[in-house]
């Protein structure tokens, strides 16, 4: 089996951006999901304290679970930046993070994604990609 | 009340907005300075962290993880993204009038466009109010 190498790298490339994606979306509504359960910062630092507050965090599973994520995500977009361009790279994970975030908020988190919030998302797409030009 | 943010709540989102995008572009350049990190040579990601830049870098987005961890306590995720990505204007206005950078017509529209998602964001509420469900569903994260 002998891909052609520029077909490969470019799978490669695209394979990289989507891990990096999903792996962000993963990450960030995990650990939305940890502090929609905790609950506003300000209140449980007000009650219990700084050291409080931090722990009620870091034994939250989900908090655990979604910064394991991202540092996976971390990695990847590290690896993603040196297998690709970042001029290509950081606005496509970005964007489809932005796309990924707003359907998996709406769908896991609950979050009323109106038609004000699509339309921001609208503009901060294709804002990032405009700017990677 | 809770639709109207406070002033320290303002600055949590300003560290949001600076931390991410300053900290990327320490680790962009920091990576410039490793090199090629290919599948076959993964160890050069250990290195990378003895590289400054990326030091510097990661030091930032622990500090953004924390804004961004304190801003989701009050505010839903779909509301912070145009947030996070009023970072990469903040770099290219930076870029432009600090570094006097060229940036280009497509640059512009860009910073235009952010700076309208910004705008229809800023204008809504911040949070989305689950009176009958809250703990039950959140934790079921994925």
């Amino acid at each position: 089996m002998t891909a052609h190498p520029h077909t490969s790298s470019l799978l490669l490339t695209w394979l990289c951006i989507l891990a990096v994606a999903v792996l962000a979306v993963t990450g960030e509504v995990l650990t939305a999901a940890a502090m929609n359960q905790i609950g506003d910062f300000d209140v449980i630092r007000a009650r219990s304290g700084m050291k409080g507050a931090v722990l009620a965090v870091v034994s939250n599973p989900a908090f655990v679970f979604g910064s394991l994520t991202m540092m996976l995500n971390f990695f990847m977009m590290l690896f993603a930046l040196s297998v690709a361009d970042v001029s290509l790279v950081a606005p496509a994970t970005a964007s489809l993070t932005y796309i990924g975030n707003a359907f998996a908020a709406r769908i896991f988190l609950r979050e009323n994604v109106n038609r004000r919030r699509w339309i921001a998302a609208a503009f901060v797409i294709l804002g990032v990609i405009l700017l990677s030009k | 009340m809770k639709h109207r943010l406070k002033p320290t709540q303002y600055a949590v989102l300003i560290g949001v907005m600076l931390t991410a995008s300053v900290g990327d572009t320490f680790l962009s350049h920091g990576m410039g300075q490793v090199g090629q990190v290919d599948i076959h040579h993964l160890g050069l990601l250990l290195i990378a962290m003895k590289n400054p830049w990326v030091i510097l870098g990661i030091v930032l987005l622990i500090c953004f993880f924390a804004c961004y961890l304190t801003a989701l306590s009050w505010a839903d995720l779909t509301f912070l993204m145009p947030s996070t990505a009023f970072g990469y204007v903040i770099v290219a206005l930076l870029g432009r009038f600090w570094l006097h950078e060229h940036l280009s017509v497509y640059r512009w529209l860009g910073v235009l466009c952010i700076v309208c998602g910004v705008g229809f964001m800023a204008n809504g509420p911040s949070k989305t109010e689950h009176p009958e469900l809250d703990l039950m569903d959140a934790g079921v994260g994925r």
